[in-house]
């Protein structure tokens, strides 16, 4: 039986809390709830209120507590509930969590993971569409992965947990119970910071990752049948670390590139990577690096407004035509 | 002027009821997207702290607080067609549900952030001190909300300053799906005033009379420089969370016990024994809401949705 995105999250999950006692779940509505994607269903039962625990209202508190947990040899998944709250649990992630091990010297790690549902499309407005990664993109110390697919966001998750650094873990919201596929009976992860090659092209290298990577290879696949281009969809899946030898590699091999995400485009990843790229892959450049992302606005309710901000196929297309012209 | 207050009062928590239903039943068709909350239940919280006050004083609505924009005078069809996520809705468009204010009544839009108002109702305060103005900043929270920092934050510092801020909890027993149980180890949000060094009161809060003496008291009380209050009201939402949770979390009997001592029921045995003909009212009052509420409907369904491009408006006083 196929298994869905989130169904891919929980099992991960449940696995992990099987394998490892040290695992546990903290969160608001994680327990009696199982959670308000029903991530962690039935949990409570299985693992008891010791180990998955319904927190007040206090994300602070939700990574603070993990935190601590985690420095002791623990290994806590925090729920945000929707990562636009992880906003109220910042300063515990970017000064507490990230800067634990350098302050101490190497003498201590945070092997913790912080889940979010992130991202829009789904109507649900300023607060419960952002897509959290650039607000944290240039803080050393924390890992950051946003899978794609159902079997990375199994395997990932699984690697999150067993890593001893702390992890943002953004699942996109969109995914959900919109995408599904077979996964092994058996035990797997996939290794953070390594990008997956989507599709393979020699005349041009999109770089995405997330709920975007749909729309970018519906467009490569059009670009393929309307315009005769072979484009390579590279799926990032880790933003930190980013998997950069396979973003070089493809960009000499097709000199071109596209860059796509949901994140906004101004302070979104998609500019760290143009920079990188334009730095150490220039002489193969033969045309700009160009970004689809969302405008540099809130993500707006109304529907017309969304479609607005969005990436999507067809803006896809029209940046990528007008950058095969070069 | 007593019979016009009742009357007043009767037609705000009828309305407010309507409205919401209104709403859930719209949400279930698929013409209003995006999450819905209903305050079903909770109606005399909202309509007994907002009636009566001015249009200056600052009020920060939550997610259950519908009444609160229909008391302070929001246009019911403005309402409704920011819930449609259309361009003569208060944010025209830009977000959903009650995330949007309107400052000329003194209604400040809250974010999704529980508890992230209060801070801003502080600093309202302190501006009406600042200006030597007789107003009152209110911040609504659910008891689930008081778990925040911000909550704690502003408490001490409106006790500090004794600043003209009521704090009125809504407390609905759920946070969710969380019991007040899992959310903290006391019985009555209220007694944390006093942690602050100001009063904590604790009411009903489906008897609109006990709503309304407590909050009259503090209002009074923070008008006249004499600081700010936390007042809880124990109340109940009959709805789940949101219009998608089954609450399969509360006992139903719990319901029920709630239901019986619903808000609206316990007003007209009141009208009905201070000898108003309740039948005739009902019925009259009941006709006027649902013509108010079919125009608001009909309203927002013909307004039009903002052009794409207007997303990119209304981020800057001075654009560039
Ligand atoms: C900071 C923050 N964390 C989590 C949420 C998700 N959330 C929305 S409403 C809610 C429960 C609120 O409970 P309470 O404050 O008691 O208000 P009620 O819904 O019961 O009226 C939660 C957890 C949120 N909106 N903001
Ligand atoms: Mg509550």
């Amino acid at each position: 039986m196929p298994t869905t995105y989130i169904k891919a999250i929980r099992d991960a999950m449940f696995e992990e809390m099987k394998r490892d006692e040290n695992v546990f779940i903290l969160g608001e509505d994680v327990g009696i709830l199982g959670g308000a994607f029903k991530a962690t269903d039935g949990f409570l039962k299985e693992f008891g209120p010791e180990r998955v625990i319904d927190t007040p209202i206090a994300e602070s508190l939700i990574v603070g507590a993990a935190i601590g947990a985690a420095v002791l040899g623990m290994r806590p998944i925090a729920e945000i509930q929707f990562a636009d709250f992880i906003s109220c649990a910042y300063d515990q992630i970017i000064n507490m969590a990230a800067t634990l091990r350098y302050r101490h010297g190497g003498g201590a790690q945070v092997p913790m993971v912080i889940r979010g549902p992130s991202g829009a499309g789904v109507h649900g407005g300023l607060f419960h569409s952002q897509n959290p990664e650039s607000y944290f993109l240039s803080v050393p110390g924390l890992k950051m992965v946003a899978p794609a697919t159902a079997y990375d966001a199994k395997g990932l998750l699984k690697a999150a947990i067993r890593d001893d650094d702390p992890v943002l873990f953004f699942e996109h919201k969109y995914l959900y119970r919109r995408i599904q596929e077979e996964l092994p009976e058996e035990d797997y992860i996939v290794p953070l910071g390594k990008a997956a090659v989507r599709r393979e092209g020699s005349d041009m290298t999109f770089i995405t990752y997330s709920s975007m990577l749909y729309p970018s290879l519906t467009a490569a696949e059009r670009l393929e049948k309307e315009d005769g281009l072979r484009v390579e969809v590279i799926d990032l899946r880790s933003l930190r670390p980013l998997d950069w030898e396979t973003l070089f590699g493809s960009v000499r091999k097709t000199n071109k590139v596209v860059i796509i995400h949901e994140d906004r485009r101004t302070g979104g990843i998609g500019g760290e990577i143009a920079a990188r790229l334009a730095e150490e892959c220039f002489d193969s450049l033969d045309g700009p690096i160009v970004r689809v992302a969302s405008e540099d606005t809130h993500y707006a309710f109304s529907p017309p407004l969304e479609e607005f901000i969005l990436p999507n196929v067809d803006k896809i297309l029209a940046k990528a035509r007008a950058l095969a012209a070069y | 002027m007593e019979m016009k207050e009742d009357q007043e009062l009767y037609f705000y928590l009828k309305l407010t009821r309507e409205f919401e239903d209104r709403v859930s039943k719209l949400h279930l068709q698929g013409k209003i997207l995006g999450g819905v909350y209903s305050g079903k239940g909770q109606e005399a919280i909202v309509v007994g702290v907002c009636y009566g006050l001015q249009r200056e004083d600052f009020i920060c609505p939550i997610h259950r607080d519908m009444g609160a924009f229909l008391v302070k005078g929001v246009d019911p069809k403005r309402l409704m067609a920011q819930l449609f996520g259309k361009k003569t809705g208060l944010s025209k468009g830009k977000d959903s549900f009650l995330h949007a204010g309107d400052l000329e009544r003194g209604i400040f839009g809250a974010t999704s952030m529980l508890a992230s108002t209060l801070p801003v109702a502080a600093g309202a305060a302190l501006k009406f001190r600042m200006r030597k103005e007789p107003h009152v900043a209110i911040a609504f929270f659910g008891e689930g909300a008081s778990s925040r920092g911000d909550f704690h934050e502003t408490l001490n510092f409106a006790g500090i300053h004794k600043l003209p801020v009521i704090f009125v909890c809504e407390n609905n027993f759920y946070a969710y799906s969380t019991p007040q149980n899992a959310q903290m180890a006391v019985e009555d949000v209220a007694i944390r005033a006093e942690g602050y060094g100001f009063k904590g009161a604790v009411c009903s809060g489906n008897d609109l009379h006990a709503v309304m003496r407590t909050a009259h008291a503090a209002i009074d009380r923070a008008r006249h420089g004499e600081g700010p209050t936390l007042i809880e009201c124990k109340t109940y939402r009959y709805h789940g969370h949101s219009e998608h949770d089954q609450p399969f979390y509360r006992p139903k009997e719990e319901l029920i016990e709630w239901e019986s001592r619903d808000p609206i029921q316990r007003f007209e045995i009141y009208l009905e024994k201070k000898g108003y003909n309740v039948d005739q009212m009902k019925a009259e009052t009941e006709k006027q809401i649902k013509e108010i509420v079919d125009e608001a409907v009909q309203f927002a369904e013909e307004s039009p949705y903002p052009e794409g491009k207007e997303a990119m408006e209304d981020l800057y006083a001075n654009p560039f």
